[in-house]
């Protein structure tokens, strides 16, 4: 198949073909996506035929329940046939090549791969071997990517807040770690948010992270300072023992979200978590369950872009044919690989 | 057996030629440059109008994957990739398996080399047993089976006080001591540049002060033994730079770069393009300007092929998952000819950093053109390009960041000891 060298989610109509990450993401598809995402939110039915006949395989090489369920939710309310797999049980401890598990799945006629990995670049990888009419979705890879999180969040901030060019935006916590920060951050830029914080101690923090177009504070305090919508992330406990952090009370005190730091931002500041929550440790009870969350509409929203990045995906002109797959060498030329 | 190569450019570095003059062989050794001897008659001429005459290569780092990594490339399919390369002298490190820690393992390497009568073998034995970084091999034991000098490889010593004692050991018989320079704990889990590609991509980086911590370490263990310490693969401006320092300052010590750090950054991950996984990591632009720059200015002795020939069962997957390292042998050649190019170096001092150089560092009678020594040549073709595909590389390993490239300069000839060993 084809692939867009300069982007190897998109097809050479420049259609989405797979959705990686919103890295290099047009503007356009994202608003498409939003947009198609908006449509399904109002409908009262629960099933809508657009993926009658499709299979789809939530292939989730890492654990998860969330993700999983919701993805399995928007795939049936478009009537597709869902097929859950968790091969961290079954074929990673066989020891199977995720190639070979990659082929035996493609020869089961699947239509579209859901994909939990945790090693970055482990969806990448499985679109550059599936068959062409196949359609991946990176449903949180390592650190890299968790771009349907990153969609619903700005679906969640449109909503609330209508337009991104006069907004100030804050993430804080652990970025180090985190894809959806990434997949956040990617997405701002894109959609024209002038000003994006990133709030954390340098532990927390990858390196350049400016370069990504976010402004950097280790004073949640200054941080929170007007912003208009406050996004946490989750602190893996484990953090605790690689030294970056001291301790979960002492990363509360810091950067824990409480009444009194939200107080800094303005009054109608929004406040977002990508769930599942450490309440006491990134953020307190009487924020998560206070009338400036929007944790749950989160969750809603979800389903429904799930929902528009599988329809808009099936319903991209694909290629026709199976011809060689193409993977540019980083010199510009394009390199044919055999499957 | 009488070779008389006719009518090609030499380029003998450390003699200080380059003209065009005729070489003259008889019985594997040059007998003359330039005019024939007395009543010379050949068995058989080498036109080589067009092509230039250069020392054979000299390379400080192929991985022949033997013993242990048969599955991976084979000490045949490698010394076939080394001629096709050029390369008529190399060094292999010890990470095999078993690691080159005892005399017999280093005698067999030898022994199977001779046989195949190719490229000459030199051996770097283990510093520490299997590699483990706690009990010293028996040095002096492996240099007289054939060890040129001892490495640990990428392996870490278990502290610095075994690190001391080694490089004291080594000292008290002057053998050479060939490290990289990178810290097991900062480098941990790392597998590229710590930058803003790695921080996009989400992949665990690699600081550069993983290379400097190392590096001061290693100068001042040498300042404190006198240890002749080798720095194997650098990979950054900073790390550069102390060397320089060093060097300056007198301390008796050499370093390498891999070609492909002479070429390639952060940037030519791309999308997870496993074959630029490689151990050091790629680092930023200005890195890899600083690498090129310490080349010019002799901070950097010699390039090195880093010949690493992967497996594509385990190259095939995700990118921090695939093992590192690129098959190199065979472009190593056409890839110094490229950097010299863009780099506006001169032709002699580029080919020097492959041949003379390395020949210095390793301390062998090689990588140069002298009547009376043995004739270990790589004649080439400059101007002629040719297209990296696996089925254009004699190395099992076809794993390479340069995959599709067009590259210009094929070797047509190679010979060792007088012999025509490859032609093209």
């Amino acid at each position: 198949m084809w692939l867009n060298p300069s982007n190897p989610q998109l097809n050479r109509e420049g259609e989405l073909h797979h959705l990686l990450s919103l890295e290099g993401l047009p503007a356009e598809i994202l608003w498409q996506i939003l947009d198609t995402a908006k449509s399904f939110v109002g409908v009262k039915v629960k099933k809508v035929p657009l993926l009658r006949g499709k299979a789809i395989f939530n292939l989730f090489f890492e654990p998860s329940t969330r993700t999983r369920t919701t993805f399995e939710i928007a795939a049936k309310r478009l009537s597709a046939d869902v097929i859950n797999l968790n091969i961290s049980a079954s074929s990673s401890t066989k020891c199977e090549s995720l190639l070979d598990t990659v082929d035996n799945l493609s020869a089961m006629h699947a239509d579209m791969f859901v994909v939990r990995h945790s090693e970055s670049g482990a969806p990448h990888f499985i679109a550059r071997h599936v068959a062409p009419e196949i359609h991946v979705i990176n449903a949180g890879d390592g650190r890299h990517a968790h771009p349907t999180q990153g969609l619903l969040d700005m679906y969640t901030i449109r909503h609330y807040k209508k337009d991104f060019s006069g907004l100030r935006v804050a993430i804080v916590g652990d970025l180090l770690h985190s894809r959806v920060a990434r997949s956040q951050i990617h997405a701002l830029t894109t959609l024209g948010c002038p000003e994006i914080r990133v709030i954390a101690p340098k532990t927390l923090l990858p390196a350049h992270v400016e370069q990504l177009g976010a402004h950097v504070y280790h004073d949640m305090r200054q941080g929170l300072k007007d912003v208009d919508v406050v996004m946490m992330l989750r602190l893996q406990s484990e953090r605790m023992q690689g030294a970056l952090l001291p301790s979960a009370q002492e990363f509360y005190k810091y950067y824990g979200l409480t009444e009194d730091k939200l107080a800094l931002a303005k009054p109608d500041a929004i406040v977002l978590h990508p769930g599942p929550m450490n309440r006491g440790v990134e953020i307190d009870s009487s924020v998560a369950d206070g009338k400036q969350s929007v944790i749950l509409p989160q969750v809603t929203f979800g389903i429904a872009i799930r929902m528009a990045v599988m329809s808009i995906l099936a319903g991209s002109r694909g290629v026709s044919g199976r011809e060689s797959r193409v993977k540019t060498d980083n010199h510009g030329s394009p390199v044919t690989r055999d499957s | 057996m009488k070779i008389h190569i006719k009518g090609g450019r030499l380029i003998d570095p450390k003699n200080g030629v380059d003209a065009k003059k005729d070489v003259y062989i008889t019985a594997g050794r040059i007998v003359a440059i330039g005019d024939p001897p007395n009543g010379y008659v050949a068995n058989r001429v080498i036109d080589a109008a067009g092509l230039i005459v250069c020392p054979g290569l000299v390379d400080l780092a192929a991985r022949l994957r033997e013993p242990g990594f048969e599955y991976m490339a084979t000490l045949e399919s490698e010394m076939e990739a080394a001629i096709a390369g050029g390369v008529t002298s190399l060094a292999c490190p010890p990470d095999t398996d078993p690691p080159l820690d005892e005399p017999g393992l280093v005698e067999m390497l030898k022994f199977r080399a001779q046989n195949l009568n190719q490229a000459r073998v030199y051996p770097v034995g283990a510093l520490t047993q299997g590699l483990k970084g706690e009990r010293l091999t028996e040095m002096a034991e492996l240099a007289d089976a054939g060890c040129v000098a001892f490495s640990q490889a990428d392996a870490p010593f278990a502290d610095n006080q075994v690190f001391f004692h080694a490089l004291k050991y080594a000292a008290t018989f002057g053998f050479p001591v060939w490290l990289r320079a990178q810290d097991a704990a900062l480098a941990r889990q790392g597998v590229a540049h710590d930058g803003h590609v790695a921080t996009r991509l989400g992949l665990q980086g690699i600081p550069i002060c993983a290379e400097t911590v190392a590096l001061s370490t290693i100068l001042i263990l040498v300042r404190e033994t006198g240890a002749r310490v080798h720095v194997a693969r650098l990979s950054s401006a900073e790390g550069a730079d102390m060397v320089r320092q060093a060097k300056r300052q007198g301390l008796p010590i050499t370093c390498d770069i891999a070609i492909h750090h002479a070429h390639l950054t952060e940037m030519d991950i791309g999308y997870f393009d496993s074959n630029s996984h490689l151990t050091p990591p790629l680092r930023s632009q200005r890195d890899r300007d600083a690498l090129r720059a310490a080349l010019a200015d002799g901070t950097v002795d010699a390039i090195c092929s880093d010949h690493t020939p992967v497996d594509e069962d385990v190259k095939q997957l995700p990118f921090a998952q695939a093992e590192p390292g690129a098959t190199g042998l065979e472009l190593l050649l056409p890839l110094t000819l490229k950097w010299a190019e863009e780099s506006k170096a001169r032709l002699p001092h580029a080919l020097a950093t492959i041949t003379s150089e390395p020949a210095r560092v390793l301390k062998i009678d090689a990588g140069h053109l002298t009547p009376g020594h043995a004739a270990d040549i790589c004649i080439f073709d400059p101007e002629r390009y040719w297209k990296v595909e696996a089925g254009a590389l004699r190395s099992q390993g076809k794993n390479t960041p340069f995959l599709g490239l067009e590259l210009k300069g094929r070797v047509r000839y190679t010979l060792v000891d007088g012999q025509v060993v490859y032609e093209f």
